[in-house]
């Protein structure tokens, strides 16, 4: 059995370990609740973007010379994926299921004989991905030291991809991240940027028939500044979701670590009082019998 | 008299949602006076100033370097990535952005004409809120 001196050193550090997990519990849960109003306060404008994008798309779909971002370049052989993940580690199975997913898509495309490039947004899900796809990367960027991921973060982006797109790149773009259900679940998922996944246009809107709109300057030069600006908005609630999903899913790790850290000083300081005692029975025996034995 | 509601949105978050009387945007082919129950339109707005009228008389005007408008009956939704009041433009920032965009401007000669054409979309925004700045 180990030694008293053994014992209370283990239960010192687990308690010292259960602070920092503690702690960080509540950092994250401090975090998560400003991540998740920034999500929400960003939401008006991606459903607006969302409306006249589909009264647009209507407008403009069909006719042969609509712009590439909106159909892409007709092509389906090589396959861009922005993977989203966090900058961050200790927060549960956040960056790995994205990876896992990613990782499950780029095995699916290649066996299909399609060219995969990978963009890795983030840190820990570039270092996953990079050990078996490191010949696939095409980009990497990550926001690790930024205090909050604006607006001009998603738009730079957004540029890499476009600017891409320009080139003939690629032929399709989707979206890799952490869907944020809620705090506790995060489900990884795919989102198709490019060519652009148009919302239907709602003819029961309040608004009336979408059809109606008149346009200033015609369609397709509108769409031409909005297509951007909306592959920027998509980017950028991803990023938003990813961050929100983090700080979630770090705050389920930590107070599940804090736990575990609770029981094991439990159990260990129940051995220790155990081994006292026999110590303490151990000396009384020998005392006894030294008294005896005189 | 009556109103409509102005909607101001950024990408991080709602600006104003208010009841207003008139809105003048600067939209791409000139000003446009908005009043209630406007045809619907859907407008890509240039660098210029909204201005919005209360109660008969003009209370804000704000500076936006682009974006677009959801013009209907009853409400007018702008999509804008930023919005100052004009009373707190500086003419300094305003030259110095003039400066950056025509120093961009003059990179982009060998770029295809869709970049130029934006380079030059941005140099006329920065000359727009320099010019609202020195009215202010």
């Amino acid at each position: 059995m180990a030694s008293l001196k053994a014992l209370r050193m283990r239960i010192n550090s687990v308690k010292s370990t259960r602070k920092i997990t503690q702690a960080m519990k509540m950092v994250a849960a401090a975090k998560l609740r400003r991540a998740q109003n920034r999500a929400e306060s960003a939401r008006p404008y991606a459903e607006r973007m969302e409306r006249m994008l589909a009264s647009l798309g209507a407008a403009v779909a069909g006719q042969p010379d609509a712009p590439r971002l909106l159909v892409g370049t007709g092509g389906d052989q090589v396959h861009l994926l922005v993977v989203v993940s966090g900058d961050r580690g200790l927060a549960g199975a956040f960056n790995t299921n994205v990876g896992r997913f990613a990782r499950t898509r780029i095995r699916e495309l290649e066996t299909a004989g399609k060219t995969v490039k990978i963009l890795a947004v983030g840190r820990k899900g570039a270092t996953f991905l990079r050990r078996e796809f490191g010949s696939r990367f095409v980009g990497e960027i990550s926001f690790a030291g930024k205090k909050v991921v604006g607006f001009e973060d998603a738009a730079e982006v957004a540029a890499k991809i476009t600017a891409m797109l320009e080139a003939g790149e690629y032929d399709v773009c989707a979206l890799i991240y952490n869907r944020f259900r809620n705090v506790i679940t995060q489900v990884p998922s795919e989102q198709q940027l490019i060519p652009a996944a148009l919302p239907e246009a709602d003819s029961d809107a309040l608004e009336g028939p979408q059809a109606l709109y008149e346009y200033e300057p015609a369609e397709d030069e509108i769409l031409a500044s909005l297509l951007p600006q909306n592959l920027a908005v998509q980017i950028y609630r991803s990023l938003l979701e990813t961050n929100a999903g983090f700080y979630g899913s770090q705050m389920t790790a930590m107070d599940n670590a804090t736990r575990n850290a609770g029981e094991m000083i439990n159990k260990l300081t129940l051995n220790y009082n155990r081994t006292r005692q026999a110590n303490i029975t151990k000396e009384l025996i020998e005392i006894i019998s030294g008294a005896e034995a005189v | 008299m009556a109103t409509f509601q102005l909607e101001f949105v950024s990408p991080e978050k709602l600006l104003l949602s208010r009841p207003v009387e008139m809105a003048v945007l600067p939209a791409a082919e000139g000003e446009m006076g908005v009043l209630p129950g406007h045809a619907p339109m859907i407008v890509a707005l240039r660098g210029g100033v909204i201005s919005v009228r209360e109660g008969g008389q003009d209370t804000e005007k704000l500076f936006v370097a682009g974006g677009f408008a959801e013009v209907t009956p009853t409400r007018v939704t702008i999509l804008a990535e930023e919005a100052t009041p004009v009373a707190q433009l500086s003419k300094a920032d305003a030259e110095r952005r003039i400066a950056d965009c025509e120093k961009a401007l003059a990179e982009a000669t060998d770029a295809t004409p869709e970049k130029r054409e934006a380079a030059m979309a941005r140099l006329l925004s920065a000359r727009a809120m320099l010019a609202a700045a020195q009215a202010a």
